[in-house]
């Protein structure tokens, strides 16, 4: 069964500005990987799918009460951009 | 390879500790017989990315005065350990060998690395790793791949290879890694120590760059059964900063490492054999069976028929949860940022340069997993192979105390022989990574050498929370498989 990859519209989804070429290379390798990947397909018998995780406990909830957090000057201390607090990145729309 | 110090930096923790307390020898005698063979061997392995000298040199001293004043805090006080860099660790560089976490300086440690150092150890530094976790040999790392202290013309297994090759060089007595899909397990096998992929949920993941949340745990690497024991308890236990920490009662590692396999039954996965299983591999693996049942278990086959199609779930999960996890990279709060006009041409291109090839490749073989219209025929049906191959293994433990398998199907493999093919990279990981998709625990031992004096592994698994059980078959095939043998390196200032 040969699988359709539109690889640009993958990789846009990614948010990775890759080059024609690049993405002619993915979009083979990835062929591939999902000829092999679609064995998962030849499965018998339809399993009920439970949580993940193997000890099958309920979800963890913490008290609500208010604890130290990271110190807000280290955490901006590792961003590539910060102003007054805040992080700091070029606009998310277009101006217009 | 003796030194004037009778080779300290071969002593397991449990020899090292005796010595220790003996007074014997000093914790900082300990830290400077590893940084000395970390610099005599360096050049050739690239075991570690960052070495934080400094900081332990501190920690020994700190140790030794805890000693001498009675305080003594643990088996693991004084020990010099690795950590793979994908953990995090306050103020030392953590970069998940990516050139897109180039320079960040975590604001925080892991909980495995506070455990450790509330528990005396000593942080050497952090190891290389393929790029966030992806691969099987350390090559993908962004800084440059890791070696095999057995024969450096060949890969230390992946992804915690460059913790492997520390623990079995000497360069540390024991280290931390992240397994996934086997990436404890596999480095350990082929560089003839011990690894140990625990109970999912039983090791915090807070601090560890996550790479598939439902598969990935912590776990040691060490150069005999009963350290991997040590460093377990030392790290493992709720922790209320994950939320798919266990909260429950946990077992005793070390409880039965003495007691043998007098009537317990080992099960031998059928399908972990037969094409693409090296000879040697199959012939240590026969013969530390026949060791076992000369030591009284029961030796019986048992068939897990979906463990053939779990590598082809495994390459659809693993790298979904990737997609998701690795979309915080966005050059925005942390680490590597290339400029753009907008914010989002801003994330394209810091994604795009910052990411190696097979993190993109991963990230976008998620990213298509889980898009609109192939959800459920890829990461919907890997996850009902994922039941099933539960409902296998729990029916098998129903008949059988531990089931066994080698670790690998390979030797260590030559430097460079699979980096341009992805499929072949993925299929070393065939033994291991069922075990990721169930969440149960396994380990590596080493039971002997191929003809080319490359080690074989061995590995034990057991049902969630068995590491009792375990561990005491793990002791058992340590001892009867008498692996003494140390890689003889070249020692060459670096």
């Amino acid at each position: 069964m040969p699988i359709e990859i539109d690889i640009a519209h993958v990789a846009r989804l990614a948010r990775l500005d890759l080059s024609q070429e690049e993405l002619e290379g993915y979009k083979a390798q990835l062929g591939a990987i999902l000829d092999h990947a679609a064995k998962v397909q030849s499965l018998e018998g339809d399993p009920v799918v439970e949580a993940s995780h193997p000890l099958r406990f309920e979800n963890a909830f913490r008290d609500d009460v208010v604890r130290p957090s990271l110190d807000r000057d280290e955490v901006l201390a590792q961003a590539p951009g910060a102003v007054d607090g805040f992080f700091a990145a070029p606009p998310a729309m277009e101006a217009g | 390879m003796s030194t004037e110090n009778g080779s300290l930096f071969d002593l397991t923790i449990v020899e090292a500790g005796a010595r220790l307390r003996s007074g014997e020898t000093t914790a900082v005698e300990l830290l400077e017989a590893v940084l000395d063979r970390a610099h005599r061997t360096e050049a050739q392995l690239h075991a570690y990315l960052t070495l934080d000298r400094e900081g332990a040199r501190e920690a020994a001293e700190q140790a030794d005065t805890q000693l001498a004043g009675g305080n003594d805090l643990g088996p693991l006080h004084g020990i010099p350990m690795a950590l793979k860099d994908n953990m995090c660790t306050r103020g030392l560089e953590t970069t998940a060998a990516s050139q897109i976490l180039s320079g960040y300086h975590p604001p925080y440690d892991a909980t495995v690395v506070s455990r450790l150092r509330s528990g005396g150890a000593v942080i050497v530094g952090k190891t290389n790793l393929d790029e966030f976790a992806m691969g099987s040999s350390t090559e993908n790392s962004a800084y440059g791949p890791s070696f095999n202290p057995w024969d450096i013309s060949r890969v230390p297994g992946g992804s915690s290879g460059g913790s492997a090759a520390a623990v079995s060089a000497g360069s540390a007595f024991a280290a931390l890694g992240s397994d996934t899909g086997g990436s404890i397990r596999q480095p350990a096998s082929l560089t003839g120590i011990v690894g140990l992929k625990p109970t999912y949920g039983t090791v915090s993941r807070y601090g560890l760059i996550a790479f598939a949340s439902s598969l990935d745990q912590i776990g040691p690497l060490t150069r005999s059964v009963g350290d991997a024991a040590l460093v377990l308890e030392a790290i493992w236990g709720h922790d209320p900063l994950d939320s798919t920490s266990y909260s429950g009662g946990y077992p005793d590692p070390s409880a039965d490492l003495a007691k043998g396999v007098e009537g317990l039954r080992v099960g031998v996965v059928r399908e972990f054999a037969g094409e693409g299983y090296e000879p040697a591999v199959e012939e240590a693996t026969a013969k530390t069976l026949d060791a076992l049942s000369g030591a009284g278990a029961r030796v019986v086959e048992v068939s897990l028929p979906t463990v053939d199609i779990a590598l082809s779930a495994y390459y659809l999960v693993a790298p979904a949860e990737a997609s998701s996890n690795l979309a915080r990279f966005d050059g925005i709060r942390y680490g590597l940022r290339v400029d753009g006009s907008t914010t989002e041409e801003l994330m394209a291109r810091t994604r795009a340069q910052g990411f190696g090839p097979e993190v993109t490749r991963r990230i976008l073989l998620g990213t298509y997993a889980l898009s609109a219209g192939y959800y459920d025929a890829f990461y919907g049906q890997a996850q009902r192979v994922r039941a099933a191959l539960r409902e296998e293994f729990d029916a098998a433990y129903g008949q059988v105390d531990v089931l066994v398998s080698p670790t690998s199907p390979t030797v260590a493999f030559r430097a460079g022989d699979k980096v341009d093919d992805p499929l072949s990279m993925y299929l070393t990981d065939i033994c291991t990574n069922p075990l990721n998709l169930v969440g149960h625990p396994g380990i590596s031992v080493p039971v002997g050498l191929d003809e080319q004096g490359l080690p074989v592994g061995f590995q034990v698994m057991a049902p969630a929370l068995g590491e009792t059980v375990m561990f005491q078959v793990a002791a058992e095939v340590e001892r009867l498989a008498e692996f003494t043998q140390r890689p003889v390196l070249a020692e060459v200032a670096g």
